[in-house]
């Protein structure tokens, strides 16, 4: 078995794996997240939320989430690492732009941007919800729970700085996606003549909805409050 | 119509005296080089200006000139096999270059592919790849007749597809991994696709890439370079077979 995650294509099962894993994650945090946009009472949003983190299987899922950002980012510079080693002498002059993406080429700097951002993100809400108790308690149909809509809504409506920061992690890991959807499909062989093509649409079109999806939540604050 | 003529080049090449040698890049001027010629022609028409010069001509691999022997590994302006798609260096033209032009040859960059003298790199590599498991072990008996193992057209022109490479590198030195995935998913899709090398397709998968692990070549993560480069247009498709017979021989051991 510690042969196969060392191996070329058992490290790239790892990335794919935990990339698709966290691919389905940014898919449930979105449609929740787009609540703060469609009621601006702040009570679905709040709903929601308190529900995700008193639900007993978001409980579960919640360290695993940990566990696969923690995974795909080990594993991103050990391969990364892996395939610098195999051209120790590098060419003088380079026109790869003919033959490949710059998305295509650059992952583990939109990776590494996208995990700066997820730092910051992570103090922002995160870590003040489950940590330092900065979020004010609020009573919905009689139950009592955090108003994370408010600590939300209150960053992006005061804060032209973060919301510029959130459009550009949205941005970010739109391109991140627009070249990692297809080949986490291509990297675990579910992928041939027909299918290449159609994966690299569907991956287009979701990177798109998750670029625009969360640009637009801080954008929505800013242009409106 | 006559060829046209380029009056003057600069020829930026890569010297090293042998595999121990640090090397580094010397510039010549080459003039009347005919649009007509051939990229290795002109490398030729350089090498004689060196010799009659007193220098040591530049060596570069080269057999067949004629696309089918892979040998012509020059990485050329920043390309594999130069400007021009679906061509090796010999079927390279001059008349992809410009008058005046400052071009660059540099020998396939990669820790598998070390260089032997000045653009000659060693590509045994590819060799030990395919001894580890690109070739047919089972019995197949004398010649059958013709129908006796049916193929269907699609299998048998896939397989023929996969067959066409030439193992001439360019995916290698095209890959910003230095990854020899496409050479292998060629090898293996082009076996796995036929009757006979069926029987082997899983631990064949298995032991070439591990082959090509140890050798030093990185891992895909399929930009598609090498599909572009290649001089055969191998698709990539190929890799997610690889993949697919890789990932099902580890997991059924
Ligand atoms: C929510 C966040 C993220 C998602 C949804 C995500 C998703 C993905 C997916 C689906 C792939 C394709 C896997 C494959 O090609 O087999 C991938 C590749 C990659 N990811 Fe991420 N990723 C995220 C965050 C990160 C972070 C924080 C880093 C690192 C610092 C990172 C680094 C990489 C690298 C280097 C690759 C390239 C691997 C390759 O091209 O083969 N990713 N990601
Ligand atoms: S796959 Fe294409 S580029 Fe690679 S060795 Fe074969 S013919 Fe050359
Ligand atoms: S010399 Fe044989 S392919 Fe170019």
């Amino acid at each position: 078995m510690s042969k196969f995650l060392t191996a070329s294509i058992g490290r790239k099962f790892i990335m794919s794996i935990s990339g698709l894993f966290l691919v389905m994650f940014l898919a449930v945090h979105l449609s929740v997240n787009l609540l703060l946009i469609f009621d601006d009472s702040g009570e679905l949003f709040n709903i929601a939320a308190h529900f995700m983190v008193t639900n007993p299987l978001i409980r579960i899922v919640e360290p695993l989430l940990g566990l696969g950002f923690l995974v795909h980012i080990i594993w991103s510079f050990f391969l990364e690492y892996q395939n610098w080693k195999a051209r120790p002498v590098k060419y003088n002059q380079k026109n790869p732009a003919v033959a490949s993406t710059w998305t295509s080429r650059n992952m583990l700097v939109l990776g590494a941007l996208v995990l700066v951002f997820l730092i910051i993100h992570i103090i922002n809400f995160y870590w003040v919800i489950r940590f330092t108790g900065g979020v004010q308690e609020i009573t919905i149909n009689g139950e009592h729970m955090e108003d994370t809509y408010s600590l939300v809504a209150g960053l992006f409506k005061t804060s032209v700085i973060y919301d510029i920061i959130y459009v550009l992690g949205g941005i970010l890991l739109g391109f991140h996606l627009s070249h990692g959807f297809w080949s986490a499909f291509h990297t675990l062989g579910l992928s041939n003549k027909q299918w290449m093509s159609r994966l690299q649409i569907i991956g287009k079109i979701y990177a798109v909805i998750i670029a625009v999806g969360f640009s637009i939540i801080p954008l929505y604050f800013l242009i409106k409050f | 119509m006559a060829d046209k003529i380029l009056k003057k080049l600069n020829i930026k090449v890569w010297r090293q005296n042998n595999a121990q040698d640090k090397g580094r890049f010397e510039t010549y001027t080459i003039e009347n080089i005919s649009t007509g010629s051939s990229f290795l022609e002109m490398l030729d028409i350089l090498n004689n200006n060196l010799i009659e010069e007193g220098k040591d001509p530049i060596a570069f691999d080269h057999d067949c000139r004629e696309g089918i022997c892979g040998t012509c590994s020059l990485f050329i302006n920043g390309r594999a096999h130069g400007p021009d798609t679906e061509v090796t260096t010999c079927q390279l033209h001059m008349r992809k270059f410009k008058d005046g032009e400052t071009i660059t040859i540099e020998p396939w960059r990669a820790a598998a592919f070390p260089v032997i003298k000045d653009l000659v790199v060693d590509r045994t590599a590819f060799e030990k790849i395919l001894q580890a498991g690109g070739y047919i072990s089972v019995n197949t008996g004398g010649v059958p007749d013709a129908n006796a193992i049916p193929i269907s057209h699609e299998d048998a022109e896939e397989s023929m597809d996969a067959a066409s490479c030439i193992g001439c590198g360019a995916c290698v030195a095209a890959c910003k991994n230095s990854s020899a995935m496409l050479f292998v998913s060629a090898k293996v899709a082009h076996l796995a696709k036929l009757p006979q090398g069926k029987v082997e397709a899983k631990s064949r998968a298995r032991k070439m890439v591990a082959k090509m692990d140890e050798l030093g070549f990185g891992g895909c993560t399929n930009t598609g370079a090498c599909e572009v480069e290649c001089p055969k247009s191998i698709s990539i498709t190929n890799i997610a077979r690889l993949n697919r017979e890789y990932l099902t021989a580890r997991f059924s051991e």
